[in-house]
């Protein structure tokens, strides 16, 4: 029990969790025609911009190095970080809370917006949000939340989950969109069109008022800068302005391993996520606070500081750089399992590459059906390649794969096809006799295959295979046996 | 044990293997040998490709080309430290309204508000970057966010080509606002759209001689 | 130079043409090739379906077998068995607590060579068609295999000594460095995705009007090869090395 006192990492709840195994998930995904569709324009535009904007800066590699080696240096030293941060921000008249959970960051939230007497709020963007699922804990609470990105506020008037953590309506298209704002928005004009400039106006005109007459801002935060106490947050449309400027009372909800050391850093990480993100050289609009000042902006200035999970991904070595991540999206942008799933398949809050290592980092391995995540991904390393932080995903893919592993030893009746598998082939290849003994069999796979000298149909695990593949017979004598006549004369 | 303790607690425990931290490597660029005029036509280019309207003025021009850029509006607000004589080629038709810590404009005054005139900090001409410190001559937040026009002033002497160039000299903790060109939005099949919530209009005037 | 040949399990057992290519092409440069008996596999499969302590004989067994000192340099024809050797071996060590056997790894990994490695950076090939006599008179289209593009960073080795092939014409195949969905054990467990991922490879290089998809890795071509097989598509697979030893005196037939 003492350990407990001194802090044991404890697992995240919330919106982290698969629902259902990823293949079966998957197979109903695959079967939308329309979704593969849009994924697939959306994941190929935004992999051009962004290999053209990256491809303009001749030290990127060298920004990569910075940005990773900073949130390794972060993470090393996060406790101290986090006492600096919070007091140079208490310094300057904001207030730091802290929540182990999902369930108390929301129970604060919910107390600070109900000692304003407010009951609603609007929102900026944040993955933390969703991930504790705030809302739908505001919403209980008689709170309503208003989503203000336009991506948000699409998935919030068509009641469905964001699908990318950039992007959340990436599965929708212009046209879906549009048949959503018809049915959805009230004051909307009928005659709508599906151009993105003119669904991009109707959000303005839906949400103008809301911003103008907003008493409670909720948003998350992309940075915390330790030595000067400052929070950022980096978007386009000017709606994170609207919620960080206007409203008396600004609630920021944040992970802790968000802080940086310096205030300088951003210079690394404002050349690196704009680019790795959107594909933009910067993104449109920055906004930059330190506590509170005097005559500008909310002058009640919140700041929960968010586990739920953090320090459980945080002990495990081999897989704590995941939380290096800053959110950029283009490991999603660019992997292959995504563009053919969507992120809809990955159940929790964080989809794709990054995803399906943070989830269960966040939960553990063994979290409802979390387990399935770490394979869902052929290790092609598309995503470390673009990763602005270098994370290495397939690294920590493997890892937690073997982690499964471990996880199930002992446990099960019987051992699955797969463990038999491996078992065998432990034995088979790891030594060149045992191999070469088998090879001597392969002549019976050339009898199988037949005249056409294909094997079109295999039994367990390896129907997998043949479901859309054919397996080419095998030659009558290994390349051993043949170097062994050949070359040995044996 | 309050939540604070008990989350510093797990994070030491996490760390209990100590790992090890290497220096940050930072071979990054951090100067440029750009002259001013090519670093006036990186700004340009960008601005412009983010869909901002630019301008490359000399200082005695000011007034006119804001006037000129405030010829549709009905009103226009401004920060009480800004330069009032680059307004005074502004028709008299034009409603002005300075914003100072005393006499601040209220929400529904701001929307109603056709336009703002405002200085900038400093630039990073490599991203098409315009930094807003909260100086007296750039105002609150609010100003530069509710009024769907702005009318943004850049001397040429605060922009410099990298963004690690313009960090020594921003005072980090004033609220700080960085623009790239006027409000976007890529949400609808991660195409850029300009124009949502914030100013749908950039007007930036690049002063030489200032 | 003294080259010893990694054959890979998947070529010793599935695709012997291949490791014989690879011996023709180094023999005839000049070089000895030895083939360390004990050889087996590099314990990719096992690493990555996540069976650690499953992999580690494996991964033993390699390092024994090529921690000799009668050798110059390993080659094995596959960008995905060298990564692990090279990246996976000293990673799974360190995971297991064997620092030992990390330091051993790491040193056999150093040795060993992807074939367009080995070919460009040590034996100076630019030119196969000079230097090889290499003929092969067919138009191809080639599909980079994920981990020699990415992990080891062969960047265009094999396309520029495929293209330098007397004879051939290689086609550009559209979206080349997408993966083909193999993946190893993820072509079993998550076997749609995995389809969808070959289903656009197939097409791809369908529509390059090529005879054959020419690569560094006998497991993607598998692949690729059971895919368009199934589709009843004209192009065939066949690995780099295979078109490397093909002259005009000894025509590799498609």
């Amino acid at each position: 029990m003492s350990q407990v006192f001194l802090g044991m990492p404890a697992p995240g709840a919330g919106n982290l969790f698969a629902e259902e195994q990823f293949p079966a998930a998957a197979h109903r995904e695959l079967g939308n025609t329309q979704l593969r569709a849009n994924l697939r324009h959306a994941t190929h535009t935004i992999r051009d911009k962004r290999i053209r904007v990256v491809g303009e800066l001749p030290d990127w590699e060298a920004l990569r190095d910075a940005g990773s080696a900073i949130k390794d240096a972060s993470m090393a030293n996060l406790d101290q970080r986090l006492e600096e941060f919070e007091k140079n921000f208490t310094a300057r008249g904001g207030i730091i809370h802290w929540a182990r959970d999902a369930d108390e960051a929301n129970q604060i939230v919910t107390r600070l917006v109900r000692d304003t007497g407010s009951d609603e709020v609007v929102k900026v963007k944040s993955m933390a949000t969703q991930e504790i699922g705030l809302n739908e804990h505001l919403e209980a609470q008689g709170i309503a939340a208003f989503e203000t990105d336009l991506a948000e506020l699409i998935v919030q008037l068509d009641h469905d989950k964001p699908s990318h953590i950039l992007v959340p309506a990436i599965h929708k298209n212009r046209t879906e969109v549009r048949d959503i704002f018809l049915r959805e928005m009230p004051q909307v004009d009928p005659a709508l069109t599906n151009e993105p400039a003119k669904l991009a106006e109707a959000a303005r005109l839906h949400l103008r008022k809301k911003f103008l007459s907003a008493k409670v801002a909720i948003s998350g935060a992309n940075f915390a800068l330790a030595d000067t106490g400052t929070l950022g947050v980096v978007e386009s449309e000017g709606n994170g302005r609207m919620c960080l400027t206007l409203p008396e009372t600004l609630i920021t909800v944040m992970g802790i391993e968000k802080v940086l050391p310096n205030w300088q850093d951003i210079e690394v990480f404002m050349q690196l996520l704009p680019r790795s993100s959107t594909g933009e050289r910067m993104n449109p609009y920055t906004s930059l606070w330190t506590g509170v000042t005097e005559n500008d902006g909310p002058q009640n200035v919140h700041l929960v500081l968010l586990d739920n999970g953090r320090t459980r991904a945080l002990s495990d070595k081999f897989g704590r750089t995941a939380l290096n991540c800053i959110r950029c999206s283009a490991c999603m942008n660019v992997c292959p399992v995504y563009e053919r799933t969507g992120g809809h398949a990955y159940g929790s809050t964080y989809p794709g590459p990054i995803g399906a290592i943070l989830s269960p980092l966040l939960t553990g391995i063994e979290a409802e059906e979390n387990n399935s995540l770490p394979y869902a991904s052929s290790l092609c390393g598309a995503c470390y390649d673009a990763c602005p932080v270098k994370i290495n995903i397939p690294e920590i893919l493997v890892h937690l794969r073997g982690e499964d592993v471990d996880s199930k030893r002992g446990k099960k009746l019987l051992p699955t096809q797969m463990d038999l598998l491996m078992k065998g082939g432990s034995w088979a290849l790891s030594s060149g006799n045992h191999l070469g003994l088998l090879e001597k069999a392969l002549p019976l796979g050339k009898l199988v295959a037949g005249k056409d000298k294909k094997i079109k149909k295999l039994p367990g695990i390896a129907a997998g295979w043949t479901s859309s593949r054919d397996l080419p017979a095998p030659p009558s004598k290994s390349f051993r046996d043949w170097w062994k006549s050949e070359k040995e004369g044996k | 044990m309050s939540a604070k303790d008990e989350i510093l607690g797990r994070i030491r425990t996490a760390l209990a293997d100590a790992p090890r931290v290497e220096e940050v490597p930072r071979s990054y660029r951090t100067t440029s040998s750009l002259s001013e005029e090519e670093l006036i036509e990186l700004l340009v280019d960008r601005l412009v490709d983010y869909k901002a309207g630019v301008d490359v003025i000399d200082a005695a021009d000011i007034p006119t080309f804001v006037a000129s850029k405030l010829d549709a509006a009905h009103s226009v607000v401004y920060p009480h430290g800004l330069d009032t004589g680059w307004l005074q080629a502004v028709p008299e038709s034009v409603q002005r309204h300075m914003d100072a810590p005393g006499s601040m404009l209220t929400i529904p005054e701001l929307d109603a508000t056709s336009a703002v005139v405002t200085s900038s900090a400093i630039s990073v001409a490599e991203s098409g970057t315009i930094i807003l410190d909260g100086e007296p001559d750039q105002g609150r937040r609010a100003i530069s966010l509710v009024p769907d026009h702005h009318v943004c002033i850049v001397p040429v002497s605060t922009i410099v080509q990298l963004l690690p160039e313009a960090m020594p000299r921003l005072e980090v903790t004033r609220p700080q606002t960085w623009i790239s060109g006027p409000s976007a939005t890529s949400d609808i099949e991660l195409e850029r759209v300009e124009g949502v919530h914030g100013p749908r209009t950039l007007d930036v005037l690049i002063v030489r001689g200032l | 130079m003294r080259i010893a040949l990694f054959a890979t399990c998947i070529v010793d057992a599935m695709y012997p043409e291949t490791a014989k290519s690879t011996v023709k092409i180094l023999e005839r440069l000049g070089h000895e090739v030895i083939f360390p008996a004990g050889q087996a596999c590099c314990g990719q499969m096992h690493i990555n379906s996540g069976y650690m302590p499953e992999a580690l004989p494996v991964v033993e067994n390699h390092v024994k077998a090529f921690e000799r000192s009668d050798y110059d340099v390993a080659v094995a024809p596959s960008g995905s068995c060298v990564s692990s050797v090279k990246h996976q071996h000293p990673v799974l060590a360190k995971r297991l607590g064997k620092p030992e056997l990390k330091e051993r790894a790491e040193a056999v990994g150093a040795k060993t060579y992807e074939l367009s490695q080995l070919l460009t950076d040590v034996l100076g090939i630019t030119n196969a068609a000079e230097q090889l006599g290499s003929y092969f008179p067919h138009t191809i289209t080639y599909h980079p295999s994920c981990h020699g593009m990415r992990t080891l960073g062969l960047e265009d080795r094999q396309l520029n000594l495929l293209k330098s092939v007397g004879g051939i014409t290689v086609e550009e195949l559209p979206e080349a460095d997408q993966c083909c969905g193999f993946g190893g054990t993820f072509s079993l467990k998550n076997s749609e995705v995995s389809s969808a991922m070959l289903d656009d490879k197939v097409k791809n290089i369908c529509s390059t009007g090529a005879s054959l998809c020419a690569g560094g890795d006998v497991s993607c071509l598998m692949h690729i090869g059971g895919g368009l097989s199934r589709s009843g598509q004209r192009p065939g697979t066949m690995h780099l090395a295979d078109i490397l030893a093909s002259t005009r005196e000894m025509e590799v037939a498609l």
